[in-house]
Order: C-alpha cells, then sequence, then structure tokens
C-alpha cells in the first residue's frame, strides 16, 4: 500500500523521511509527466504543507530562498541586480501555469541537463541545503547535481534552501535561452553570465551554459580569461573561447557541433545584454 | 492511495470531494465536478487546455494534486459568464477566436488571470501571459485580438444577425460559437456516461515484432474489476479496415504481428473506477522484435506480403515532351527536398463511448467522418450497416487525422461484447504513436526556362514515406503528380510519385495530401530560376500563371475562375513595400539578415476523379421551423455557419431562421466527409440545391413567382409578391414521413473524369488559388528565424463568411510555419508535446489576408474550397525568405536552427 503524507513543518517531513522511501513532491510539474497514467506505486510526501520553506530571505552573509518558493516567487521578489539572471530564467521556465506552481528546488531536484534554473544559480555560487535527522549540510550546486537525474540527495534527505552567498550576488547579468520556438520549449542551448565590472575592467565574471553537457558547466578557463580585461574586449575573448567543458550532445532539439557553435555565442549575447545603455552604470 | 475530503471554492461555490490526494485536479473537475469545460489535451502541462484559475493564478490543472487545491479557489470556464457572457467572452466570439474550441476554456481562463492584474495589457503581455497553451486551428491572432478589445471596461456587442438575403458575404457570430465560449460544448470525452467501462488498450512498443498472448483468462480473474479482455479473435467480422476499401489492410486488433510502434493488439475493459490503479505493463504478452525500417530507402523485405517492394501506390502525369523540351530550355534549375513526419496535433486527442441502443450500436466520438466511420466499423464488427448509428460530438481539430477510425471499433466492440457502455480517451502519447501522419517526401526536379522566363518543361519524382498501412497513400500518390506543378502553365511535364510502406506510423491525410511537400520543391527552383534569369521573383511567377483558357499539366482546360494571377497581381504593392523594409532592415552588417519569399498554391477542391457527393436535407415543421440537415461535420472550420448561411439566402429566410440539425448518420443524410477542402463546395452546393428546390416548393404551393419574399411567424409562412400576401397556415398541411410539411433533399456531385494511364483529364471540378508573402529575419549566428509579418492572398471565389474565410488562411499559415520550422515527428522520440513542437502564440507573426473573389461557374454562390491551400504557400515561403537573406536554401524541412546554421555555413564555404 503507499502512502500519502503532507507534513507542516520540515521536522515532521525529516521525521518521515528516516522511516521510509519517499518521493518528496513540490510543484508536481516534472512528477505528473513522468508519471503519465501508470498508477503511482510510491509513497509521496507532499511538502506543499510546509510554510516555512516558502519565500526569499536574507541572513548577513546570504540570500537564503525556500525550496518550495516558484518561479513566479522569484520574477516578484526584489531582488539586487545579480539576480537578473535567475529572474530571466524564471520567465522562461515553461510556462505562466508551470511558472505559477514550478519550483526552484524542484529543478534543481529534477536535475534536467536542459534545466533553465541551474546555468543563473551556478552564476550565483549558490549551495544547496539539505537536511536530514542526521543534520543538516550545504553543499555547492556542482557538487550537487550529480549527472542526467541524479543529484547528490540521500534518501532521507530533503533540499530545505538554497543559499547564495552576498559575496556572489554583486555586479550585474543576463540569461540568454535558446529555443525552436518562442514559449513553452526546452533549451537547445542556454547561458547565464554574471559580471563584476570596475572602471571598464571585468573584475569577476560568472559564466554558466546549460543543455550542452549531462550537468550545466561554469565556464572557468572563459572566466579566467576575461577577468581583468577590459569589458570591450569580451566579445574577441569570447569568440576565441575553447569552451573544453561542454560535451553536448545530438538530440532531437539540435546536434552537437550546432551547440557548440550556439554556445559561444549565447554567452557572447547574454554579456551583450548586460552592456546594453543603462545597465553598466547601474 | 486512500482518497481524502476536499474542500474546494469552485466558481465561487463551496464543494466537497471525496478523491485520493494525488489525483489531477483536472480529473476531479471533470469526473467528481462534471465541469468538463476544462480540457485534457497532454496530461503533462504542454497545451494549456486546462488551464484554470487557482487563488486567481493560472495553472494547469493536470498539474495539481487534489490535495494541493484543498482550501483553493478554483476558477474554470463555466464560472466565467453570469447571466451574460463576460466581455472576454463576447470578444471571442466577436474576433473568430474559437474555431474548434477545444483550447477556448484554456485561453480564456489564461486572459482572464491576465485581465484582472493587468486590465489593459500591451500586446506583448497578451502574448507573455498566453505562451502557455496551444492552439492548433486558429493562428492565434484573432485570440490576441480578442483579448486587446476585451480589455478594461469595454463591453462587446454581439454581432448583427444578417437581414434576409444578406447572410452570403456577411460574418455572423458562428452558429455554434456560444457553447465553445462557455464551456458547454461537448467533446470526445466530455459526455462519458458515470456506468461506462473504460477500455484499455494494449499496443506495440516495438516498431516491427511477433507477440504471444499469456493466459488472458487468468489475467482476467487475478482482478475483479476487468470486465473482460478482446482480442483479434474475438472480432466478428472481417478485421481489416482502411479508408479507401480497395486498399484496407489494417487490423482493428493486430493478429500475432505489428507492423508500426503504437498499433493496438488487445484491449481490457475495467471499471472505471479502477483505471487509476491499473497498470497496463502488467498484461501477459511476449514479444519477439523483428528488424524495421522506418525510411523507404532502407527497407528490410517486404512489410506486406503483397506488396512488392513495399509499393503501395504509385502516380503519374505526363504531358507533352519533358525531356526532349527540357534539352532546349535557356535556364534549368534542378534541386532535392526533404520533408519529415508531421503530427495534426490536434488539441483533443481522440474519444469517445459506444453504447447499445436496442440491437442498435451508437457511437458517440469525435470525426471528421461519420459514414465511413459507420461503414468500417460495422465491417469490422460484423453489423449491418443500419445497426451502427454514429454520432459525432464537437471535434477538437481534426485536420486530416481524424477521417480514418480510431476509438470507434474498439470501444464498439467492448459495448457489444459486454453489452454496456465503453468509453476511451486516447492519451496524447497513445494519439501520437497511433495515428496517421503527413507523409515525409524525399523528393528531386528539374524545372526549365525558356530565355523570356516561360516555363517550358518541368519533371519531379517524389518518394512518400506511407508507414505501415495504407490509410490514404495512394490519395497522396495520386493527388501529388496532378498539383506538383503548382499553379502554372507547364506545357511539358511529367510527375511520378511513390507511396511506400516502412515500419513507422500510418501516412495518411494531413491538410494538402502531399501538396504542401511538392510545393515546397517546385517553389523554391522557381527562385532559383528567377534569379537565374535576373527577373523579379513574383513577376517571374505572374508570367507564368495559369490563366483562364490554359490547360493544365492533366490537360484540363480551365475555361473560367482561374485567380492565381489575381493572388499575385494583389500582392504587387506588398512585395515592393517588404523588399523596401528588407533594405532599411539590412543596412549595415547585423547579424540578423532580412529575407522576403513569396510562393503559391492551386488545389483541386474534393475527391480525385472519384464520385464525392454531399447531400442535404431541408425540411419546414408544422411548427414554422426551418430545419437543416447539414451532415458536414464541423470541426471548427466553420461548415455549421457557412452552410447554414448558403441555405437561408438560397431559401430566401433570415439566418436566425435556420435551425440546425448537425451531423448524425441517424438525422442527416451523408454530407461526406470533412476533408479536400470540399464542404463549401460540395456540401454548400447541395444546400443551395435543396434550398433552391425547398423554395420552389413552397413557391408553386403558393403559386407565386420566384421573385416572391417569405417570411416565417408564429407557424405562419407568409409569402409576398408585390402588393400580393398569401399567408399559409402550416399545422394545417400534411406531414411527410419525416415530419415536415415542406421538405427537400438533394445531392450534388462535382463532374469530374476518370484520368487516363498519363494522368490525363478532369480530375476536379473546382481549384482554389492563393499565394503568400513571408518577411523574416534570419539570425545568421543562431541559424533562428524570427517571422515578421505574412501576407496572404487567397482567392476563395464568394468568401461566403469572411471572418471564417480569414480564420483559416491565419490557421493554416501557423500550421505552414510549424511545418516549415519546428515540426518533426520521430517515432518513439517525439510522442509528446514537448519534444514534438507546434507554434505557440509567439510564433506566428502578423497576418493581412486579401481575399480575392473570383467566381467559380461550379460552387455555390462562386466559391471554391480554401481550409488546404491555405498552408500551401507558408513553407516554401518561408524557405525562399531564408535563402533571400542569407544565399543558403535548406533542403530538409523542419529548418530548425541546426540545419539553418549549417546551411548558412556551406553556402559560406
Amino acid at each position: 500500500m503507499t502512502r500519502y503524507a503532507k507534513p507542516t513543518t520540515v521536522d515532521e517531513a525529516l521525521a518521515l523521511l528516516s522511516q521510509a522511501d519517499w518521493r518528496p513532491l513540490a510543484g508536481a510539474t516534472d512528477f505528473y509527466p513522468a508519471q503519465g497514467n501508470r498508477p503511482i506505486r510510491e509513497n509521496v510526501l507532499d511538502l506543499n504543507g510546509i510554510a516555512e520553506l516558502r519565500g526569499i530571505s536574507e541572513t548577513d552573509s546570504h540570500f537564503v530562498i525556500g525550496a518550495r518558493t516558484s518561479w513566479t516567487d522569484i520574477q516578484r521578489a526584489e531582488l539586487p541586480p545579480a539576480f537578473d539572471a535567475l529572474k530571466q530564467a524564471a520567465r522562461e521556465v515553461g510556462s505562466v501555469q508551470i511558472q505559477n506552481t514550478g519550483t526552484v528546488a524542484g529543478n534543481l531536484c529534477n536535475a534536467s541537463p536542459a534545466a533553465d534554473g541551474v546555468p543563473p544559480l551556478l552564476t550565483l555560487n549558490v549551495e544547496v541545503e539539505l537536511r536530514s535527522m542526521r543534520g543538516a549540510q550545504r553543499m555547492a550546486l556542482g557538487d550537487f547535481i550529480l549527472g542526467n537525474r541524479k543529484t547528490a540527495r540521500q534518501v532521507d534527505e530533503l533540499v530545505t534552501a538554497i543559499y547564495i552567498p552576498k559575496d556572489a550576488a554583486r555586479g550585474l547579468s543576463a540569461f540568454y535561452k535558446l529555443g525552436a520556438r518562442r514559449y513553452l520549449v526546452i533549451s537547445i542551448a542556454m547561458a547565464a553570465v554574471r559580471v563584476v565590472i570596475e572602471g571598464g575592467r571585468i573584475r569577476e565574471a560568472a559564466i554558466a551554459v546549460g543543455a550542452c553537457s549531462a550537468v550545466a558547466q561554469r565556464m572557468r578557463a572563459l572566466e579566467a580569461a576575461l577577468i581583468g580585461q577590459e569589458f570591450s574586449q569580451a566579445e574577441a575573448i569570447i569568440g576565441a573561447a575553447t569552451m573544453t567543458e561542454l560535451t553536448p550532445i545530438d538530440d532531437v532539439r539540435g546536434s552537437a557541433e550546432y551547440r557548440l557553435d550556439a554556445a559561444r555565442e549565447i554567452v557572447h549575447r547574454a554579456f551583450d545584454a548586460i552592456s546594453r545603455p543603462g545597465k553598466l552604470a547601474a | 492511495m486512500s482518497k481524502l475530503v476536499i474542500t474546494l471554492g469552485v466558481n465561487g461555490k463551496d464543494v466537497r470531494v471525496e478523491a485520493p490526494p494525488l489525483a489531477r485536479l483536472s480529473n476531479v473537475l471533470r469526473d467528481e465536478l462534471h465541469l468538463t469545460g476544462t480540457k485534457l489535451g497532454c496530461d503533462a502541462g504542454d497545451c494549456g487546455a486546462c488551464t484554470v484559475l487557482l487563488d486567481g493564478e493560472p495553472v494547469c490543472a493536470c498539474l495539481v494534486p487534489a490535495a494541493s487545491a484543498n482550501g483553493c479557489e478554483v476558477r474554470t470556464v463555466e464560472g466565467l459568464a453570469n447571466s451574460r457572457l463576460s466581455a472576454l467572452q463576447e470578444s471571442f466570439l466577436a474576433h473568430g477566436a474559437a474555431q474548434c474550441g477545444i483550447c477556448t476554456p484554456g485561453f480564456l481562463l489564461a486572459a482572464s488571470g491576465l485581465l484582472e492584474r493587468n486590465p489593459h495589457p500591451s500586446e506583448a503581455e497578451v502574448n507573455d501571459a498566453l505562451g502557455g497553451v496551444l492552439c492548433r486551428c486558429t493562428g492565434y491572432r484573432k485570440i490576441v485580438a480578442a483579448v486587446l478589445a476585451a480589455s478594461g471596461t469595454n463591453t462587446q456587442a454581439r454581432r448583427a444577425e444578417p437581414s434576409n438575403g444578406a447572410a452570403v458575404g456577411a460574418s455572423p457570430v458562428r452558429l455554434d460559437g456560444v457553447p465553445k465560449v462557455n464551456g458547454r460544448e461537448k467533446f470526445g470525452a466530455d459526455s462519458f456516461p458515470s456506468d461506462a467501462l473504460a477500455v484499455v488498450v494494449i499496443r506495440s512498443p516495438h516498431h516491427q515484432a511477433r507477440f504471444k498472448l499469456g493466459d488472458l483468462a487468468a489475467y482476467q480473474s487475478s482482478n475483479p474489476a476487468i470486465a473482460g479482455v478482446f482480442t483479434a479473435s474475438d472480432m466478428p467480422g472481417e478485421n481489416r479496415f482502411g479508408v479507401i476499401p480497395a486498399f484496407a489492410d489494417q487490423p482493428a486488433l493486430a493478429e500475432n504481428f505489428v507492423r508500426f510502434r503504437g498499433e493496438a493488439v488487445a484491449l481490457v475493459a475495467i471499471e472505471r473506477s479502477a483505471l487509476a490503479d491499473f497498470d497496463a505493463g502488467a498484461f501477459p504478452i511476449e514479444w519477439e522484435k523483428i528488424d524495421h525500417a522506418l525510411t523507404p530507402d532502407c527497407s528490410n523485405g517486404a512489410i506486406h506480403d503483397s506488396r512488392p517492394d513495399n509499393v503501395l501506390v504509385r502516380g503519374l502525369v505526363e504531358r507533352g515532351t519533358p525531356e526532349e523540351t527540357m534539352k532546349s530550355a535557356a535556364h534549368i534549375a534542378n534541386g532535392t527536398i526533404e520533408t519529415s513526419y508531421v503530427e495534426h496535433a490536434y488539441i483533443e486527442p481522440e474519444a469517445g463511448f459506444a453504447a447499445m441502443d436496442g440491437d442498435t450500436l451508437v457511437i458517440t466520438a469525435c470525426t471528421q467522418a461519420p459514414y465511413m466511420d459507420r461503414d468500417d466499423t460495422a465491417k469490422l464488427l460484423d453489423l449491418p450497416v443500419e445497426k451502427v448509428r454514429i454520432v459525432p460530438t464537437a471535434t477538437g481539430g481534426g485536420f486530416g487525422s481524424k477521417l480514418d477510425i480510431s476509438v470507434q471499433p474498439l470501444i464498439g466492440l467492448v459495448a457489444l461484447k459486454t453489452g454496456r457502455a465503453a468509453a476511451l480517451a486516447y492519451s496524447r502519447q497513445e494519439s501520437m504513436m497511433s495515428t496517421t501522419k503527413r507523409h515525409p517526401a524525399s523528393m528531386k526536379a528539374q524545372i526549365g526556362t525558356d530565355a523570356s522566363g516561360r516555363i517550358i518543361a518541368m519533371r519531379f519524382d517524389g518518394v512518400f514515406n506511407t508507414g505501415a498501412y495504407s490509410s490514404w497513400g495512394p490519395t497522396v500518390a495520386n493527388r501529388v503528380p496532378v498539383h506538383a506543378s503548382g499553379p502554372y502553365k507547364t506545357p511539358n511535364y511529367r510527375a511520378n510519385s511513390a507511396a511506400i510502406h516502412t515500419n513507422g506510423p500510418v501516412s495518411g491525410a494531413f491538410r494538402g495530401f502531399g501538396v504542401p511537400q511538392a510545393t515546397i520543391m517546385q517553389e523554391t527552383l522557381y527562385d532559383e530560376l528567377a534569379e537565374k534569369l535576373g527577373m523579379d521573383r513574383l513577376e517571374f511567377r505572374i508570367v507564368n500563371a495559369l490563366r483562364n483558357g490554359d490547360a493544365t499539366v492533366t490537360g484540363h482546360v480551365l475555361e473560367s475562375g482561374v485567380g492565381i494571377a489575381d493572388c499575385l497581381e494583389a500582392l504587387r504593392p506588398h512585395w515592393a513595400r517588404a523588399l523596401d523594409d528588407r533594405a532599411k532592415a539590412n543596412k549595415g552588417n547585423g547579424v540578423m539578415r532580412r529575407g522576403i519569399g513569396v510562393a503559391s498554391c492551386w488545389y483541386g477542391c474534393g475527391n480525385t476523379s472519384l464520385p464525392n457527393p454531399s447531400t442535404i436535407r431541408i425540411g419546414v415543421s408544422p411548427e414554422g421551423r426551418i430545419r437543416l440537415h447539414q451532415g458536414a461535420v464541423d470541426i471548427g472550420q466553420g461548415s455549421n455557419t457557412v452552410i447554414a448561411q448558403i441555405a437561408a439566402d438560397a431559401l430566401g429566410v433570415p439566418l436566425s431562421a435556420i435551425e440546425l440539425v448537425s451531423a448524425d448518420t441517424a438525422l442527416t443524410p451523408d454530407a461526406g466527409k470533412t476533408s479536400a477542402s470540399r464542404q463549401t463546395f460540395v456540401s454548400g452546393k447541395a444546400a443551395e440545391k435543396s434550398a433552391r428546390a425547398l423554395r420552389e416548393k413552397i413557391l408553386r404551393f403558393a403559386n407565386v413567382s420566384d421573385a416572391a419574399a417569405l417570411s416565417l411567424e408564429s407557424g405562419c409562412l407568409t409569402i409576398f409578391e408585390g402588393e400580393a400576401r398569401r399567408t399559409i397556415d402550416l399545422a394545417a398541411l400534411p406531414l411527410d414521413k419525416l415530419g415536415y410539411v415542406f421538405m427537400a433533399e438533394e445531392t450534388y456531385d462535382p463532374p469530374t473524369t476518370a484520368l487516363d494511364e498519363k494522368g490525363q483529364g478532369r480530375p476536379y471540378a473546382v481549384y482554389g488559388y492563393g499565394a503568400q508573402i513571408v518577411e523574416l529575419d534570419v539570425d545568421t549566428r543562431l541559424g533562428t528565424v524570427k517571422l515578421v509579418k505574412i501576407t496572404a492572398a487567397h482567392d476563395v471565389g464568394k468568401a461566403i463568411n469572411p471572418l471564417l474565410a480569414e480564420g483559416q488562411i491565419e490557421g493554416g499559415i501557423a500550421q505552414g510555419i510549424g511545418m516549415a520550422l519546428m515540426e518533426e515527428y520521430l517515432p518513439g522520440r517525439t510522442e509528446n508535446l514537448h519534444d514534438y513542437l507546434i507554434p505557440t502564440i509567439g510564433d506566428v507573426p502578423p497576418i493581412e489576408t486579401i481575399l480575392v473573389e473570383v467566381p467559380d461557374g461550379e460552387g455555390p454562390f462562386g466559391a471554391k474550397g480554401l481550409g488546404e491551400h491555405v498552408l500551401i504557400p507558408t513553407a516554401p515561403a518561408i524557405l525562399n525568405a531564408i535563402r533571400h537573406a542569407t544565399g543558403a536554401l535548406v533542403t530538409k524541412v523542419p529548418a530548425t536552427p541546426t540545419r539553418v546554421l549549417a546551411a548558412i555555413k556551406e553556402a559560406s564555404r
């Protein structure tokens, strides 16, 4: 007999997780499509009764996004410009209907290579908070998502929040999504860029590309090549980037060769969006 | 999972339901609360048809667990109107924003959510808010216009009813419009009896396989909810169906062997209450996979023993001396084009229920072809045709695929065997796997001109992947050679076609029957020829356009009504403006490059050289009601309205006096199938004939001339002629066997002749024509295409209802855009609406429609068909525009970003 539980506190949820295997459920936007019309044979832990998991807060050192925070919540939140890429991604996740129910943490736990939320969160150096009866831990997002549909979450753990260090929440950011139609589309590739510019030079650069590898990747070599350079040189440097971190595949949305070409271009486009008049001065 | 008590506010009323906590809210609304206005299109959040407002915010009800809605306020389409329709609903009617109506509730809710937060949205905001709802009929433009017009405090006045004699040419609110916007329309899955058995279809997961069934008796007895298991051996009649009887080859349930993925092999009839917990994966069956071929060029032996080389049909049209004349050509263009499987992707998956009414099997289901459904179902079930009644529900899009039977024999078999009602609604995956597709084509052609730019010869060779079974493959193979010249004078010509079997999904009818594919081949070569000639591409087409008195490639001399030159000439000012805009847009070395393309279409209305009759009945009841028995199924295109408009004017009564009796094999005579752009022309002509015959009977009875006017009021028919006036008390007249006091029933069958062995003859009585200009920007670094504008000139002969005609054009263009840029069905890989992409509201640019009216002598009031013509020019015009923008011709559609960028790279090498 499969079980259903709808706890109202995190502690209650963790107690349940310690006793049996559960499928945590939040926005359900990936749950039902994967289920199709097969009967549900897993125990389902419905997190939608846990009020403390929803919303965005601030500590001295971090912004904290609760696991149940929806993409619409992200769009409507007052956040510094470093979050612009995340907000732009929030507007591109599925449709308004999906954004109203789908959650940020769910996007990470589903671990699709094409998850729109992952590249902007990678550029914010986020940490994923996992709690269990055994305790709490935070791990870097890059360590949390292990592969296509694979995460480091243990069966008794719950993703409770996403932590954004304030020293990463600086600068300007932009997101570029490339798809074969305008709305409701799984990305062929997407890029998020966050830069801190001082005196016309790039002081910090965080660049991530998604859907071009099993897990979205930071472009560390390109970031290193950009740091210290004039912002105006970015186009040439990006154009010369090799992006060896990317290992795209051929699929129904695009060829591997195309994705490599496009990745460089959309990183450039995201940079370009940042440099649009008014933005640099902000 | 045990049920929970869930409390909801639904449309302002508190409701308690018991449901499993993870039941989808959409199912709770439909099955428990009987609010079937919330539609199911995909159960995956991909189509938005089930959009409801949950505490004021739009969500897909199919993705909301019932338990999550506990304590929430839910608004559905049924809650939008109070005593009268909302301004938004009225605006949808006024703008013709609902065609089939299956997506309409989703749009209304998403738009209501927007307008409540933002009463004066911009067009971009409307697009952003509605981007999550898919429509396959309208092309979205009228939906956007309807939402913008309903913003703020606008109140919408209903379109005025046309006055007596002025119905033809007017655009009244469609007669079946109101139920489409208030949620009351019943589609295939909306009226299942509560005690109906659910039918689950067991299907092949393999492209080709043998199978052995396990112990079905033990399987059935293991689950008391299973009422029966049925296989091919239970099929009472000949287990072969097909839309063209001579080629019928498809078993309704496979016999030990399957030829495509998704083929049905068995049925499990189960109590509906047990469906949610039923796992079809446990069905006892053993599969043995066999090598398969998905494309015609790597075939692994015969798929049907009776068809050597897997050839279903070959087609040929030959005229003059193409080879010899080609040698004398001043300019020759050669090319190849490949197209992909295209899925119809109507938002309503196939659905219906069957029940016994005495000894008659009644099938209530969505369809395009009730009489064909009746005949094939009766044959499979070994019933006399009069013991099968087909009651079409509203049909949520068809586009050709709902011409073939799907659920009908399956639910029919269960109802017949169990004596109980049996219901089945296909899942999206099931619909995509098992029903027909547009034929993938692999074509090559050569066209030659003389030095002055006149076409002198053309050769065309097309191989069409017809999939595992025959369906409409023969029709495609025969239609293509007739049309591959385009509407251009081509004196020397040979076109060969072949429909070849593979283990792909069955290719059937899809808006245009192969002509859209062939037109891509011809129209892209025309651009190349114009370039070689140094001629303007539009003028090159005008020079070669067919004119009255010209012979087509089948030797059919078209005496009158040839409107292609009129269409092309109507585009001249738009072409000049577009070229001018392009010059401005392409100043400098931007990444975005503007291109302009043009392409034409022609399309024969009705069956190719085959009888194609429609019969329409009109009766006057003793109470003074005029009933139009109109059996042309309205799948959204508007036949309910258009045929009534024709009948009203032919009879001489106001449109409002006409009562519709819509398609039902027990109530309406056979008006043929909704296909081949034939309903306005053929059924419309039958309606005109029968209305005129009825008028004649009444006038003769009253002994007045045809100048008389009719008026019907409170059971009395009054006839005016000059000063004279005569009143007939209808109740005093004798009734005929159908209960009418006056009645007429007339048939029209368009005059055609058979094609000879060279394809020469008169295959159609009427052709329709059109041409479209596409303006677009290509992103030369990403290979993406942004459409800027489409201008469409279509010769409809006479626009019976201009608003509906525009709706057909915009919707056809949207499907052409999909075919050109994004739609590619890959068996086993794109069986859903997130991997298989159709255009969204953001993918269809502004469309300017020019209705050209070159009357046809044959059609009713001069009208010609339109439904399929409209998508034919779009894809070739897009490819021509991409080439104009970049110099690169993409030779395989869809022109995805990957293919466009590869073509640009190749061209610059």
